[in-house]
């Protein structure tokens, strides 16, 4: 059910055509000026890098418990039960929390537009949902992006790692990290050659907050409850306080007193 | 109000004009152009000054607002009352301009009331935006009394009084979540802030600082207010508030500490570099020179040592939010984040209106007690103990 995408970067020959057509299907310009940037950007959502003869894609890893979902405070992101990590610019404020948290650095900001949106892959979720694959993986000449269900390319990603021993990194990327993700990554290098973080943590980043802000259900009733014991106690005190010294000095029984006890 | 020197006040008259006209040229850059015209904020630095400065420092520099009503009001310790006007007035000042700084950096500010309406409670931001909010509106009601005594309105001072309680219980309530939750936020990036500044502790650092810098506040305003509004300097009051100040400094070292000993962040804190100079930078002027100053019972018993150590600390935090915010990320980055001359142009502008509209304040309320007052005043106190915070309101109705 769940739909996943499975990028082997042995398999890539560097066309750039999945630039090309996420260009396309996302509507923005590509040329060849475009083509040169070796960054991912508000107008390149996924890219190819080259480093000697190898290659490898960057694009949202569309992961299983998104961070830029969870951080969201108008909930523009959204997780989908088929896999893609969708994005409301309607509901989006522009608070750019979703950039700061990603642990990809995946979403990027329309900085030079005076009402920008935040531009990321979104595993063309209209296409998924019409049973179709991804414009990229659709494209792709050699297969080395390849669309399907998500347990198959597990299965087919560890089939291949095991078929060719020494070939690829015993790694795949997107498996593990943060909790796992829609994207899967092969290797012949280190995933770090082309910046891919691989200090990431197993649990899913959400968790780190969530942990805190499960509290305030707690907190603000018995805080609350605290400081009203604690402002009963002080001024019941100072009561007393008064109502003895004044039983002492007798004189001061005026009708302020009255309306204290 | 007795006012100062001729040339000061046309000096800083200029200086005000200077600032408000380089904030308004920056914002009409900012609101015709956007903000990649307008700051120097990337897809690596999505978080510049507009968020360090004016909205983590901003809401930190306001936590005198609540540290003092809760010491007033919950712990009735009375004789803090003289500096509580004063210290709202900040408070309510600068979570004003906190949003006013809001409206510049969110993308789309004209979409800030969403939160209202989308709801994420999963998002720290969510609760962020609640608590600016809530507590802003909070802050008003609080102020409220200021203002209705001014004009006599007897009506809705009563309501006000009447709520005021529970009100204040409330106020705590938000600016502990919110003071924490400014920290909450770097929770979600282990891997992007520099081990100096990433602590699963983050939220409690937040708090317990914004506790320090409350106080630190209050003694620096009523230090400058002395000074600038020629009132008597409440000394045995800002040496009670330097006395604690001293114990969360204190609990703040030891934990913090404690903290990146046991994360072997420790040892990082004796190797040369742009963060480890920038870190102790941080801990010298936020703990080590206040703490220095203000165990010696003789400085924290003067005015002097008492304003330095306050001064310390409000700057050592002030950097310890930054480095939090921009120095912690720019190892990670690969990108060195300096703010554009119309961000700061902003930022100066926000600063200058806040001491402007806190000046004008002081000018037409009545947010100091006037001196001649203070018999009366003290002796309401003395016989209205159940409502304590409405003391100053019917002497000061007629003004």
């Amino acid at each position: 059910m769940s739909k996943a995408l499975l990028y082997d970067s042995t398999v890539c020959i560097g066309c750039k055509q999945c630039e090309q057509a996420c260009a396309d299907q996302n509507k923005l310009t590509y040329n060849d000026a475009v083509a040169a940037e070796e960054i991912q950007s508000d107008h390149k959502l996924t890219v190819v890098l080259t480093r000697g003869d190898k290659f490898m894609r960057r694009l949202c890893m569309n992961c299983n418990d998104p961070s830029c979902a969870s951080v969201c405070p108008v909930g523009a992101l959204q997780k989908t039960a088929l896999g893609p990590v969708t994005y409301d610019a309607s509901k989006c404020m522009g608070c750019r929390y979703c950039m700061v948290a990603c642990p990809f650095s995946v979403p990027k900001y329309e900085w030079g537009k005076l009402f920008p949106k935040v531009q990321k892959c979104t595993m063309c979720p209209d296409r998924v949902a019409q049973g179709k694959p991804t414009a990229c993986a659709e494209i792709c000449p050699t297969g080395a992006t390849k669309f399907g269900e998500r347990d198959e390319l597990i299965a087919e990603a560890q089939q291949r790692i095991h078929d060719n021993p020494g070939k690829y990194v015993d790694h795949i990327y997107g498996l593990d990290e943060v909790g796992g993700a829609s994207v899967f990554l092969l290797s012949s290098v280190p995933f770090e050659t082309f910046g891919y973080r691989t200090n990431l943590s197993k649990d899913p980043m959400p968790m780190l907050t969530y942990r805190v802000l499960s509290h305030i259900p707690d907190f603000v009733p018995l805080g609350g409850m605290m400081l009203g014991g604690i402002w009963w106690i002080t001024h019941r005190r100072e009561e007393v306080a008064l109502a003895e010294s004044q039983k002492s000095s007798a004189a001061n029984s005026d009708k302020k007193n009255g309306r204290k006890s | 109000m007795s006012s100062p020197t001729k040339f000061k006040l046309t000096f800083w008259k200029l200086v005000f004009f200077f600032l408000m006209a380089a904030g308004i040229y920056a914002t009409f850059i900012r609101f015709t152009q956007g903000l990649g015209a307008s700051t120097h904020l990337s897809d690596q630095f999505p978080w510049g000054i507009w968020i360090s400065f004016d909205v983590l420092c901003g809401v930190m520099l306001a936590a005198g607002g609540f540290t003092l009503t809760a010491t007033v009001h919950i712990f009735n310790i009375k004789r803090m009352h003289s500096i509580i006007r004063p210290t709202i007035l900040t408070a309510f000042l600068g979570y004003i301009l906190v949003c006013a700084a809001l409206m510049y950096d969110l993308g789309k500010p004209y979409n800030i009331w969403h939160p209202l309406i989308m709801r994420n409670p999963h998002s720290v931001m969510f609760e962020v935006a609640y608590c600016v909010m809530l507590y802003t509106t909070v802050l008003a009601l609080e102020f409220s009394p200021i203002v209705l005594e001014r004009f006599n309105l007897q009506k809705p001072l009563k309501v006000v009084r009447a709520i005021l309680i529970p009100l204040v219980i409330l106020g705590v309530l938000l600016s502990t979540l919110h003071q924490s939750s400014l920290g909450t936020l770097y929770l979600i990036v282990p891997e992007k802030l520099h081990p100096f500044w990433y602590s699963p502790l983050l939220p409690v650092f937040f708090f317990l600082s914004a506790i320090a810098v409350g106080l630190a506040m209050t003694i620096f305003e009523s230090s400058l207010s002395s000074k600038h509004f020629g009132l008597q300097l409440e000394l045995p009051v800002l040496q009670e508030l330097g006395r604690v100040l001293v114990v969360v400094l204190g609990v703040y070292a030891i934990l913090r500490t404690e903290d990146l000993a046991n994360r072997g962040a420790l040892r990082l804190a004796f190797r040369p570099g742009y963060e480890m100079y920038l870190f102790w930078l941080e801990i010298t002027l936020a703990i080590i020179l206040p703490l220095a100053l203000l165990v010696q019972p003789k400085l924290r018993n003067s005015a002097t040592g008492l304003y330095f150590a306050a001064v310390s600390v409000v700057l050592g935090f002030i950097t310890n939010r930054m480095n939090v915010s921009i120095t912690g990320f720019e190892g990670s980055t690969g990108v060195r984040y300096f703010p554009k001359w119309t961000e700061l142009a902003v930022t100066g502008s926000i600063i200058a209106a806040g001491f402007a509209l806190f000046g004008l304040a002081v000018k037409y309320l009545p947010i100091f007690p006037k001196e001649e007052e203070e018999v009366v005043h003290e002796l309401s106190a003395a016989s209205e103990s159940e409502v304590p915070e409405a003391e100053p309101v019917m002497e000061h109705a007629g003004d």
